[in-house]
């Protein structure tokens, strides 16, 4: 039974360990020049060290406690950006066209920003689950999938009660609008596919199909404002000329994408903790019932 | 701070975003508290993982 | 808590976890009204006129969505026999699980329903009438669905079948709905002439449906 479980557990070790020069193990026999693995040495002791360290993140248990230390920290960062963002946007000044609604921007353009990055990262989380099955690439898949709907929520939102001062309609289809209601359907779509399956393995993979196959998406969404004639205003940061925002607004901008990048972070890695936590829960009521049988 | 004619959609569109925001941590939060509490049951039944009894994680070095 | 109560708070509870029920008809509906546009084109105007129709509709179909898992369920893991045998009347019971039902998949429809009216640019008063009309209509299509899923669970092969069945005889009350809530908006006819109508069509269904499924369970199953 023993010998089994070793065996088990080493073929899929032997799939983390054919990717990487070396895992230490709890010893801490990771000393730089241990060579436990015949590959090139010729890696700095500390980029080795940086590298092992990452995949070791591999490890359910240690990301957990990694999260633990982590957090504060992070959620310490939020706060503080989010209070200088919140002071920028007070003091922005009001754009002469479209007077003091500008500061829904300061919500709406970081949310808009993030929308697309979650489902960027879920993308690459698909790869990692699919292509070098990362033992955590699904975990981190899931967990991102409710953040950036909720992201995507705030930019539909914010962006309609911006629109109806300025444009004289809460909504419009327009190409720009119309995608990025299609990628929240979509994230709902990738909740909802997470709900349906019970085994988190099986579910992972096809909800990392349904991410890669959505990513065509997010090229779409960001050149709509280039390729139709739409109502929504063109590209005035991230464009091949330098952003056309004046300074006195990109500032806080800039300061608000950060706090809720920041604020994504935060909430991201306490949900992977939550999630492993949950599995845990699952694996340990499966076994349970496994005894009782 | 004179927010001018359109006040209404501005703060509504704060208290959005507050409550949004307000609402994931909630959810992270009590999702965790949820967990612990499960984990902390479990292991009062004396239901824990293999690992957590016996010998530290060792990966099995290649021959 | 009597027996029924309990087996209305049973079937609540499934459908709020299991795959995610309650939120996928929603889902479908979203994703209806989005796919509308698509195909008509984004004239505001038009779809301003046609709006309540595209969210009746899309209600309809959402409704349809989740009615095969009513019995389905139950058939399989056998609960369904316990109930057939057990000595509550089966009419009741039929009822019971069809406002379940109705409470997780009809009811966030009707919530859902003016946030969607936004995305068609409904006026005030075409998102509040369809609001109610939906509230009242959403049983009805319910109940009369109930029939549907009990057919489709005794007929082994029956699956297929749902959608054919029980469409048509929903036809009532999307005629009423919609007049009711065109009515409130445009007028000449006044709002309570289809809206009384579709009250009654509701009622009329909340006992025809669950008599109908009854006897289907009772004498279909084969």
């Amino acid at each position: 039974m023993a010998a089994a479980h070793e065996k088990a557990r080493c073929k899929t070790d032997g799939v983390i360990a054919g990717l990487v020069p070396a895992i230490p193990d709890r010893d801490g026999r990771d000393k730089p020049g241990h060579d436990q693995v015949g590959t090139a040495t010729s890696f700095a002791p500390v980029t080795r060290n940086a590298v092992v360290a990452l995949i070791d993140l591999a490890n359910p248990t240690r990301f957990v406690a990694l999260v633990e230390r982590v957090l504060p920290w992070l959620v310490a960062a939020t706060l503080m950006a989010f209070a200088f963002g919140l002071w920028g946007t007070y003091q922005a000044p009001d754009d002469y066209q479209q007077g003091a609604t500008v500061k829904i921007m300061f919500i709406h353009v970081p949310n808009a920003w993030l929308s697309m990055f979650v489902w960027g990262m879920m993308s690459a989380a698909a790869l990692g689950t699919l292509v070098w099955r990362h033992p955590l690439a699904d975990v981190a898949a899931k967990c991102a999938a409710p953040l950036g709907a909720a992201f995507t929520f705030l930019a539909l939102v914010t962006g309609s009660l911006w629109g109806r001062p300025m444009w004289g309609t809460y909504w419009v289809w327009d190409a720009r609008l119309t995608s990025v209601l299609v990628l929240f359907i979509m994230y709902l779509a990738v909740i909802a596919l997470w709900r349906t399956v019970d085994d988190p393995t099986r579910a992972g993979r096809a909800a990392a199909i349904l991410t890669l196959v959505g990513a065509i998406n997010l090229p779409i969404i960001k050149f709509s404002v280039e390729w139709w004639n739409t109502l929504h205003q063109p590209a005035s940061v991230f464009r091949m000329g330098g952003p056309t925002i004046d300074r006195s607004l990109l500032v806080p901008l800039a300061v608000m994408a950060i706090a809720f990048t920041l604020l994504f972070v935060s909430l991201h890695l306490a949900a992977m903790r939550n999630e492993i936590l949950r599995r845990r829960v699952r694996t340990l009521m499966l076994t349970q019932a496994e005894r009782a049988a | 701070m004179d927010l001018g004619p359109h006040a209404g959609f501005i703060v509504g569109a704060y208290i959005m975003a507050t409550a949004v925001v307000g609402a994931l941590v909630v959810w992270v939060t009590a999702d965790h508290a949820a967990q612990k509490r499960a984990l902390t049951e479990l292991e009062r039944r004396g239901i824990t993982r293999r690992s957590a009894e016996s010998r530290p994680l060792k990966m099995k070095e290649p021959a | 808590m009597t027996a029924l109560s309990a087996l209305f708070v049973r079937d609540a509870r499934i459908a709020i976890r299991i795959g995610g029920g309650a939120m996928m008809g929603v889902l479908f509906f979203l994703t209806v009204v989005t796919l509308v546009p698509f195909a008509i084109g984004p004239d505001l105007a038009l779809l301003r006129r046609i709006g309540p129709a595209i969210l009746w509709l899309g209600a309809l179909l959402s409704s349809l969505l989740a009615l095969d898992r009513l019995f389905a369920n139950d058939h399989e893991d056998g609960s369904l026999d316990l109930i057939l045998m057990a000595r509550l009347p089966l009419e009741l019971v039929v009822a019971a699980k069809a406002l379940a039902h109705w409470v997780t998949t009809g009811l966030p429809l009707v919530v859902v329903s003016p946030i969607l009216g936004l995305f068609l640019n409904l006026e005030p008063t075409a998102l509040s009438a369809t609001g109610l009309t939906l509230l009242i209509g959403t049983p009805a299509l319910t109940f009369i669905g109930v029939i549907g899923a009990a057919l489709a669970t005794a007929l082994r092969r029956g699956g297929l079948l749902l959608p054919v069945l029980v469409l048509p005889l929903t036809v009532p009350v999307l005629i009423f709905g919609v007049a009711a809530t065109n009515a409130a908006v445009a007028g000449p006819v006044p709002f309570d002439t289809p809206f009384t109508i579709l009250c009654a069509l509701t009622l009329m269904s909340g006992v025809i449906g669950p008599f109908a499924a009854a006897a289907t369970l009772r004498y279909g199953m084969e």
